[in-house]
């Protein structure tokens, strides 16, 4: 680390050396909180945890005012998904305690990584900061957000709630911070400060780049392109509804939502029957040659439709639709390059090909990942394991929903996979992470290891606890006169006294 | 050959021959004699490199002018953005950033604060201050505190210790009365006569080895004023600007000064001004007579543009923070050094990031300032107490730089320890 503040001179963009400033502040933070012990640390994070559920329906509607994108109720569920739901998923974690492992003579001491440097995206605003915060607050480091610019106003209120609880919950002052106007070269002067000490980047392909050519360790994501093969052992009713509800939920903005549905030629006719009885309409040839020209003007997604529904994207392309549609499905003949419905789809647009049988539907599904999503997600419908792993094992990504809905499933809402809106594509999908982004993560382990020969005795490290349980060894500012927001810090703690006495009264 | 551009040195040695020559023989001489054979050339944060190439850590920060660092870049930024447009400006002239940085320095004082006038430096400042409270009062006499520290300049050198004052004979007894710190009845017997016109103290005096104000002595020391009808001149000039944790050290008090002096710190060593901020009472001789004080580089418009990013940057919610972050290390770091020698540091003394720091021995401070030089930090003792070490650091430290200050510190303190009782045996 430098010894210097804000080293960099009169090229840097405004509001840089203010933004540095909240690292170095975090830097501060991140210092106190790596001594805290566990007591400390979860009732940072429940409080935390506890402020996010309540916020989640009054931050989803400001999310999808603010953004124009995805459907309150759905990012409610997400928004809810990451604030209680991720506390009691990681429980019986432990992220705090050393392990101690008498028989290979290692003590194992957990590290937070330090300042982790969150960038957000527009599509998942609330849930996405819910989620990073959470992560970085149970492995008590400190987290500066970067939000999207789109989403910035609901973001930058989301963060000060959560900060004011956890200030009030004992957490060192500054441990959790938003650059409060995000710019382009704002971002990427603070992705290459050396007082970053990970960057865990979702949002575009541009900016993920820019996280790992920053200089500074990253955890990024690449876009998902996911393919949904439907087989002839199917069931597929549930397939459908699956497909159906997965479209419609956020209106597709996650990015694990399927874009192409491959179905097997046997089961075609009916899988879109049963899509149709779902609120899903099947277009025509001429009203498809419709929809390429308004979602995919110039053969590039249309990003101002992105997380629009059904309606909005038919009035777009000028087509006709029954009332109550949820999803648009548009068949095409051959997933190639030169095909726009063969590309990402952040809206309740489904593209539908119909192959032979499921060997060609797999070499389908691949090409789907040649053109994007490598290393993302994909989904699969079938009753047969041996397609199952066929398929598993030929495709480039990460994780597969299995007879369950794309969107929700690989995002571990669905299924058992860590619930997460941080997607990790992998090598193949370019990104440092191949799995869902997880606590562990944010997580570093030193590791005191004994010298293997018997002769050696182990030491007895029962009982011992490195961290702190002292109640205020973090100095606490008063807030300045300007930094007052809506809610002040004992009108939280008030509220989040009475919060905590509903629960034990519930 | 040490080329600087317009002029150069063959070596140090021939540097420091001619700073003798043409500068300052007695300082120049004193500087080597003590040890510390100190040529400041680079500079940069909160560290700077002796002409030598040696990295120093800069814990004097020419009593808080250095507060954000050494060529703080947002403060030259603003300096070069500046000069494009504006230069000193004219004194007589109604000036645009003269205006626009008093109103915004009267909106961080105390509500009954009013204007701003200005000097090119503290001592200007503090003779601002007097004259002011000579005008309102329509009284003579000033009181400060023994050893306090205003400046050199005419009046100002006269309320501070004698060595200056008797020098130029500017001493003035009838009119500058001198009382000890934290000691009230002196204080009241100097104002009893109901003759002074003001009380001139800062609000922890730094040359003097930051003794504290004992608990109430402030704001009885104002109450004091108020009856006998002293006006009370805030010295701000070291507890300012965060210092202390708080904008001005003066309002953690809680106290309500009528003139406040403001100076060092307040243009970040870029280009220096300072500032006499006064009441609504005070302002009095601005409205009769405003050509009454003059200065030409007093309130120069390029060092009132840096200030005003000074107190912009010094009012950000990141910087109340970090303060109390790095007091906070101090504070456990030096009290484990204590630990270590409880009977050689017999003292902290510790206002946010202001400290003295207190030997058992009459040169103590000058013996660890050696040896923390020798370890690469750069502290000074205190002139008018040479027991005290000043130990300023920056209100803007990382935590790896204070870890380190804190290690070097530790060693050098110990190595002062072992030269402690050779020094005395060669007194």
């Amino acid at each position: 680390m430098s010894a210097v503040p804000a080293t960099i001179g009169t090229s840097d963009p405004p509001g840089a050396p203010r933004a540095r400033m909240m690292l170095a502040r975090a830097r501060w933070a991140s210092g106190a909180f790596a001594r805290y012990d566990t007591g400390r640390t979860r009732r940072v994070v429940d409080a935390v945890a506890e402020v996010a559920y309540q916020n989640a329906e009054r931050f989803a509607i400001a999310a999808v005012e603010e953004t124009g994108m995805g459907v309150a109720e759905h990012k409610q569920r997400k928004n809810e998904a990451c604030s209680r739901g991720i506390v009691e998923r990681y429980a019986v974690e432990d992220y705090v305690e050393p392990r101690i492992d008498a028989a290979a003579k290692i003590v194992s001491v957990p590290k937070p990584a330090g300042v982790v440097l969150a960038l957000t995206p527009s599509t998942n605003p609330i849930s996405t900061v819910n989620f990073k915060v959470l992560l970085a607050l149970m492995t008590r480091n400190a987290v500066v957000v970067s939000p999207h610019p789109l989403a910035r106003r609901t973001s930058v209120e989301a963060v000060r709630a959560l900060s004011a609880a956890a200030v009030a919950a004992g957490a060192p002052d500054g441990c959790l911070q938003i650059v409060e106007e995000p710019t382009i070269p704002l971002i990427e002067a603070l992705m290459g400060d050396p007082r970053v000490d990970v960057i865990v980047a979702t949002g575009g392909t541009a900016v993920v780049r820019a996280a790992y050519r920053s200089g500074n360790p990253s955890l990024g994501v690449g876009p998902g392109n996911v393919p949904a093969l439907v087989d002839a052992s199917a069931d597929v009713a549930k397939a459908a509804a699956c497909l159906a509800d997965s479209k419609a939920f956020d209106n597709s903005i996650l990015c694990t939502n399927e874009s192409v549905a491959i179905v097997e030629e046997r089961v075609a006719d009916a899988l879109s029957r049963e899509l149709e009885r779902r609120g899903a309409h099947v277009v025509g040839e001429d009203d498809a040659q419709r929809i390429r020209g308004a979602l995919y003007p110039d053969g590039r997604i249309n990003t101002v439709l992105a997380g629009k529904d059904a309606a909005a994207l038919a009035a777009a392309s000028g087509i006709k639709v029954p009332a109550g549609t949820r999803v648009l499905v548009a068949p095409f003949p051959l997933v190639v390059p030169e095909e726009p419905l063969a590309l990402e789809k952040l809206f309740p647009l489904l593209g539908l090909v119909r192959v032979p049988d499921a060997a060609r539907g797999i070499d389908a599904a691949r090409a789907l990942l040649r053109i994007g999503g490598g290393g993302h997600s994909a989904v699969i419908h079938s009753r047969d394991p041996r397609t199952i792993l066929a398929y598993g094992t030929a495709l480039g990504v990460l994780r597969i929903a299995v007879n369950a809905p794309g969107s929700t499933g690989s995002a571990g809402l669905d299924t058992n996979l860590a619930p997460s809106m941080t997607i990790g594509t992998g090598f193949f999908g370019r990104s440092s992470l191949t799995e869902n982004l997880e606590p562990r993560h944010l997580t570093q382990w030193t590791r005191l290891a004994y010298d293997s020969d018997a002769a050696e005795p182990f030491g007895d490290f029962a009982g011992l606890d490195p961290w702190s349980a002292r109640p205020e060894p973090v100095p606490v500012a008063a807030p300045a006169p300007s930094e007052a927001g809506a809610v002040t810090r004992d009108e939280l703690r008030r509220m989040i006294l009475d919060e905590l006495r509903e629960l034990v009264e519930r | 050959m040490y080329d600087y551009g317009l002029f150069s040195f063959d070596s140090k040695a021939d540097f420091l021959r001619r700073s003798e020559q043409f500068w300052n023989p007695d300082k120049t001489r004193f500087w080597q004699d003590a040890g510390v054979d100190l040529v400041i050339d680079r500079r940069d944060g909160y560290l700077f490199w002796d002409m030598a190439g040696r990295r120093l850590i800069d814990l004097h920060l020419n009593g808080g002018t250095y507060n954000l660092g050494h060529r703080n870049p947002e403060l030259i930024a603003v300096l070069e953005q500046a000069m494009g447009r504006f230069d000193i400006g004219n004194h007589h002239f109604p000036a645009l950033a003269r205006t626009a940085l008093a109103e915004a320095l009267v909106a961080t004082c105390s509500p009954n604060m009013r204007r701003v006038v200005y000097g090119s430096g503290g001592g200007e400042a503090t003779d601002i201050a007097i004259k002011t409270a000579r005008h309102t009062r329509q009284r003579r006499k000033i009181v400060s505190i023994r050893k306090g520290y205003h400046g050199h300049t005419g009046l100002a050198v006269a309320t501070g210790d004698d060595r200056f004052s008797t020098l130029f004979l500017s001493d003035r007894p009838d009119e500058f009365v001198q009382v000890p710190f934290n000691d009230l009845a002196a204080m009241e017997d100097a104002l009893r006569g109901g003759d002074v016109a003001g009380v001139v103290i800062e609000t922890i005096p730094a040359t003097y080895g930051f003794p504290l104000p004992e608990p109430g002595y402030l704001q009885a020391v104002k109450r004091l004023c108020e009856r006998h009808g002293a006006l009370y001149i805030a010295d701000e000039v070291q507890t300012g600007l965060m210092r202390t944790g708080e904008m001005w050290g003066i309002a953690k008090a809680g106290i309500e000064p009528d003139i406040m002096i403001v100076g060092k710190g307040i243009t970040g060593g870029m280009y220096p001004i300072a500032c006499t901020v006064v009441s609504e009472e005070c302002s009095a001789w601005l409205k009769e007579d405003g050509f009454g004080h003059i200065s030409t580089g007093g309130g120069a418009e390029l060092g009132c543009i840096v200030a005003l990013k000074v107190l912009e940057i010094c009012g950000r919610p990141e910087v109340r923070s970090m303060v109390h972050y790095i007091a906070d290390r101090f504070r456990g770091g030096l009290r484990a050094i204590q630990e270590l020698y409880p009977e050689w540091l017999v003292g902290i003394r510790q206002d946010g990031v202001v400290m003295g720091l207190e030997f058992d021995h009459p040169q103590g401070a000058k013996l660890v300032m050696r040896r923390l030089y020798e370890n690469g930090v750069w502290a000074i003792f205190s002139t008018l107490d040479p027991r005290v070490l000043q130990f300023k650091p920056g209100i803007l430290l990382e935590p790896d730089l204070v870890e380190e200050i804190l290690d070097r510190t530790a060693v050098a303190i110990g190595q002062a320890l072992a030269d402690a009782p050779r020094e005395a045996a060669l007194r």
